[in-house]
């Protein structure tokens, strides 16, 4: 066993178990405490990949940017004490069971699919996360939905703005 | 790095895609058990969070870097869809005081 196969089955447990745990924990803050530890495990994935950019990327968007908003907004609306009212355990049950249910679909379409994914694709070129060969691909082939993907973040900043602030009759709180 | 890019073939392209499958059926549980609507947003979270990683194991083993910058946009996206999301969700709270997604049952029709 080498010590990346020690690191990948370590990563995994990792991130399976923080992820159960965030769909259990009854608060809110707990869970977005695991989803964080689960975001550092697939970061560390990425590591593993030698995908190095993405790596850093998923630490400052997800882990940093977007897990620091949910935290914001669960501070700002008090829930982190609240007692959420729970689903029956009826629909708990159906909900688990379709959950599985999806899983083993999936599974058994990769099984099916066997002689693809069994081929052990050599990879051809070493360095194809790393900084200098993404920038070269993004930054040619992929120039135009680079550019469109910032209308994209413009329009999402402005409907977040005009979303979240209060009326104009209302003095400000 | 040579060493790295040679070791991890040891991990075979298969359990990749089952821990993929395995992340993303969590995050279909806990947007299907859940009722509050914060918790139900991460799960959605962390459901795209699999697929990124199956989409550069994918790239990674196939030498391709397009999957790569798709994850790059994937992740542009989630960006713009928590801004807009919260906002959302924020709203929900100050009309009705609550994120329990079972009060807006008012909007089915």
């Amino acid at each position: 066993m080498t010590a990346t196969e020690i690191l990948f089955w370590f990563l995994s447990a990792l991130a399976l178990f923080s992820a159960l745990m965030m769909v259990v924990s009854k608060n809110p803050v707990h869970s977005v405490l695991w989803l964080i530890v689960v975001f550092f495990a697939i970061s560390g994935h990425y590591i593993l990949l030698n995908a190095q950019f993405l790596a850093i990327v998923n630490l400052i968007v997800y882990a940093g940017a977007i897990m620091v908003l949910f935290l914001f907004v669960i501070m700002l609306m008090n829930l982190s004490t609240s007692t959420e009212p729970q689903r029956n355990s009826l629909v708990k049950f159906a909900g688990v069971i379709a959950g599985c249910l999806l899983l083993t679909v999936m599974v058994s379409a990769v099984r099916s699919a066997n002689e693809i994914t069994n081929s052990q694709a050599t990879m051809n070129e070493g360095g194809i996360g790393l900084i200098e060969n993404l920038g070269k691909v993004l930054f040619n082939e992929f120039l135009l939905p680079f550019e469109i993907s910032s209308i994209l973040l413009l329009s999402a900043m402005v409907g977040a703005v005009l979303l979240a602030t209060k009326e104009p009759t209302k003095p400000t709180a | 790095m040579e060493t790295l890019t040679t070791t991890i073939q040891a991990v075979p392209l298969n359990h990749y895609i089952l821990l993929s499958a395995i992340i993303f059926s969590i995050g279909v549980i806990g947007v299907l058990i859940r009722r509050n609507a914060i918790v139900i947003f991460m799960s959605v979270e962390l459901m795209l969070n699999a697929v990124n990683l199956l989409l550069t194991a994918f790239s990674v083993y196939r030498g391709d870097a397009s999957g790569q910058v798709f994850v790059f946009f994937i992740m542009a996206l989630a960006a713009a869809e928590v801004a807009v999301g919260l906002a959302i969700i924020v709203m929900i709270y100050r009309n009705t005081n609550s994120i329990d997604i079972n009060v807006l049952n008012r909007l089915k029709w």
